[in-house]
C-alpha cells in the first residue's frame, strides 16, 4: 500500500518557489534581455542573430514571447526566459531525457532544439498535460504508483509516455518500454514504472 | 555556447548559398542532435547555422517513378520508420533507423546528420550501403551524385567540400525475392553506440544466392564493405554453412581499434557472428517472415 502524498504542500513546495528566488532570477534576466534587443535589432534577414530575437512560442496553450539569442536552446528557452520550468535541465546534451516536452504531440529533448526552431510550434511539458490543478491520468498513475524518487526525471518520463499514449492509445507494455528508450531514472524507480506501464495497458489492477 | 546567427532558407539553393556566406563558419544543422552538443563542448564550431528542415524537399519522402525511393536528407527517422510502404520494404534500412535513439532522438535525428557526422560507428550507414544507396550533394559548382559506400573517408570526415550539403538519398528499388537486415552489437538495447554493426542485402533465387552485399561498421575508420565475402556467396546454397563461412571471410575486411567498448580481436570476432546472423535474418526476411532484429532470438 502506497502512502499518499499530500498534495497541498507539493503544490505549497510549487508556489514557495515561483514566489521566491525564481521571480527574482526572472527579474534579473528581464534586465538583461533589454539590451540584447538592442543589439538584435541590426540583424537582416535571411540570417537572425547573433544577437537577441523576438522569439515567440506556444507553451501549455499560452503565447510567450521574449528576445532570445538563437543560440539558446528550448529548454534553456523556457527555463531561463520564460519561467517555464516543468522540463528539467539534467544532462544537457540529449542523453537523459528528463527535458523531454512535446512538439506538436512528438516527444523531443528541449535540450537538443533551438528555441528560434521552436516558434509555431504546439509546445506541451508536463505542466501543460494537466488541466488546471488535476492531475493528467499518467501523473496521477505515477503519483499512486509512487514511481519518482527524487523526482527529477519524472516530468520528463511523463511526457514520453504521454507522446506515445497520444500516438497509439492501443500501445503494449513493450511500446511503453520504447517509448521511454530515451530517459533515465538515477534513482532507479523503473520497477514502479512498470507498474505503471501495466496500469496505463491495462494490464494493471 | 558562443554566440551563432540561424538561417532557415526555404530552397537548396539557399542554404548553400548562405553556406557559401558564411565562408567556412557555417554548418548545416538539420536534428541537431549531434551538433548542438558539439557546439556546445565546443568540439566544432561554427558562426551560423543553416536550418535544413524548412526544405520541402530536404524532408520528403517519396517513391519515384523509378520504383527507387527518395529521401531527403533532413527527414526525422521516426517518419521515415513511420512510412509504411517504405519500411517494409526496407526492413534493413528501418533495423538502423529503429535504434539511432530513443524517441526523442528519433523525432529529429536525420539520415544525412547521421551520413555528415561519419561516425565509423553510425547505425544507418551500413545498411544503406549494404542497399546501393546514393546520396546527393549540392554545392555552390551545381551537384553531383556519390554512392554512400564512397562518402566517409576516415572518423569524422568525408567528401563534401566546403558550403556542400547531402540533400537527398536514392535508395534503388529492391530487386524480386531481396530483403536486408542491420544487426548491431551494444550491452544494451538502445541509446548506445555499436561495438559492431552490421548491415546485408541478399537476393535469393531457388535457394541459390544470387546477390549479396554486407557492410560492417565500427572496424574500421569508416564503414567498409566486405566484398570478398559477398563475392564468396555468389552461387552457393542459402545456408546457415554458407552465412557462417561468409562471417569467416568478412573478418579479414575488418581492421578495428580497441577502445572502452570492447577489444579488436573481440570486434573482429563478431564481425563472423553478425554476418552469419545478418544474412540469415535476411533469408527469413526474403522468403516473407516478418523478423523483429531486437526481440528475436535470431540465430
Amino acid at each position: 500500500m502506497v502512502e499518499p502524498i499530500d498534495t497541498t504542500m507539493r503544490l505549497g513546495r510549487r508556489s514557495f518557489l515561483k514566489g521566491s528566488g525564481v521571480a527574482a532570477a526572472a527579474a534579473t534576466v528581464a534586465g538583461t534581455m533589454a539590451e540584447e534587443v538592442a543589439h538584435g535589432a541590426d540583424a537582416a534577414p535571411p540570417s537572425s542573430g547573433p544577437g537577441a530575437v523576438e522569439i515567440t512560442l506556444s507553451v501549455d496553450g499560452k503565447e510567450l514571447k521574449s528576445s532570445i539569442e538563437p543560440r539558446v536552446t528550448l529548454l534553456d528557452a523556457l527555463r531561463d526566459y520564460l519561467n517555464v520550468t516543468a522540463a528539467k535541465r539534467v544532462c544537457d546534451r540529449g542523453t537523459c531525457g528528463a527535458c523531454t516536452v512535446l512538439i506538436d504531440g512528438k516527444s523531443i529533448y528541449a535540450c537538443s532544439m533551438l528555441a528560434i526552431e521552436a516558434q509555431g510550434k504546439k509546445i506541451t511539458t508536463a505542466r501543460g498535460l494537466m488541466k488546471g490543478d488535476e492531475l493528467h491520468p499518467i501523473q496521477q498513475i505515477f503519483w499512486e504508483k509512487d514511481a519518482s524518487q527524487c523526482g527529477f526525471c519524472t516530468p520528463g518520463f511523463v511526457t514520453a509516455c504521454a507522446a506515445v499514449l497520444a500516438k497509439n492509445p492501443k500501445a503494449t507494455f513493450e511500446d511503453m518500454k520504447r517509448a521511454v528508450d530515451g530517459n533515465i531514472c538515477r534513482c532507479g524507480t523503473y520497477e514502479q514504472m512498470f507498474q505503471v506501464f501495466e496500469q496505463l495497458t491495462g494490464k494493471g489492477a | 555556447m558562443k554566440e551563432i546567427a540561424y538561417a532557415a532558407p526555404r530552397t537548396v539553393a539557399d542554404a548553400v548559398a548562405a553556406l557559401k556566406q558564411a565562408n567556412g563558419n557555417g554548418k548545416a544543422f538539420a536534428g541537431g542532435t549531434d551538433i548542438l552538443v558539439q557546439l556546445r563542448e565546443g568540439t566544432r564550431n561554427a558562426d551560423v547555422l543553416v536550418d535544413l528542415k524548412k526544405i520541402p524537399e530536404m524532408t520528403e519522402i517519396r517513391q519515384l517513378p523509378s520504383g527507387d525511393w527518395q529521401i531527403g536528407a533532413a527527414t526525422p527517422c521516426h517518419r521515415i520508420e513511420s512510412t509504411v510502404p517504405f519500411a517494409e520494404g526496407y526492413p534493413g534500412i528501418i533495423d538502423g533507423v529503429h535504434i539511432i535513439g530513443g524517441w526523442q532522438i528519433k523525432g529529429r535525428a536525420s539520415l544525412g546528420g547521421n551520413l555528415c557526422t561519419s561516425s565509423p560507428a553510425a547505425d544507418s550507414i551500413p545498411a544503406l550501403i549494404a542497399h546501393h544507396a546514393v546520396v546527393k550533394i549540392v554545392g555552390p559548382d551545381g551537384s553531383r551524385e556519390v554512392p554512400v559506400s564512397e562518402f566517409c573517408t576516415g572518423p569524422g570526415k568525408n567528401v563534401l567540400k566546403p558550403a556542400e550539403l547531402v540533400a537527398s538519398f536514392v535508395i534503388p528499388a529492391m530487386l524480386p525475392n531481396s530483403s536486408g537486415c542491420y544487426l548491431r552489437f551494444i550491452p544494451r538495447s538502445e541509446m548506445d553506440i555499436a561495438v559492431v554493426g552490421c548491415g546485408t542485402t541478399l537476393t535469393v533465387e531457388k535457394d541459390t544466392i544470387k546477390q549479396a552485399r554486407i557492410a560492417l561498421g565500427a572496424v574500421a575508420p569508416k564503414p567498409v564493405l566486405a566484398e570478398e565475402a559477398a563475392a564468396w556467396l555468389i552461387g552457393k546454397p542459402a545456408t546457415i554453412e554458407s552465412f557462417e563461412k561468409a562471417g569467416e571471410i568478412a573478418r579479414k575486411a575488418a581492421t578495428p581499434i580497441s577502445d572502452m567498448r570492447g577489444p579488436a580481436e573481440y570486434r573482429t570476432h563478431l564481425v563472423g557472428v553478425l554476418v552469419k546472423r545478418s544474412l540469415m535474418t535476411s533469408l527469413r526476411r526474403l522468403r516473407g517472415e516478418r523478423v523483429d532484429v531486437l526481440h528475436d532470438k535470431l540465430v
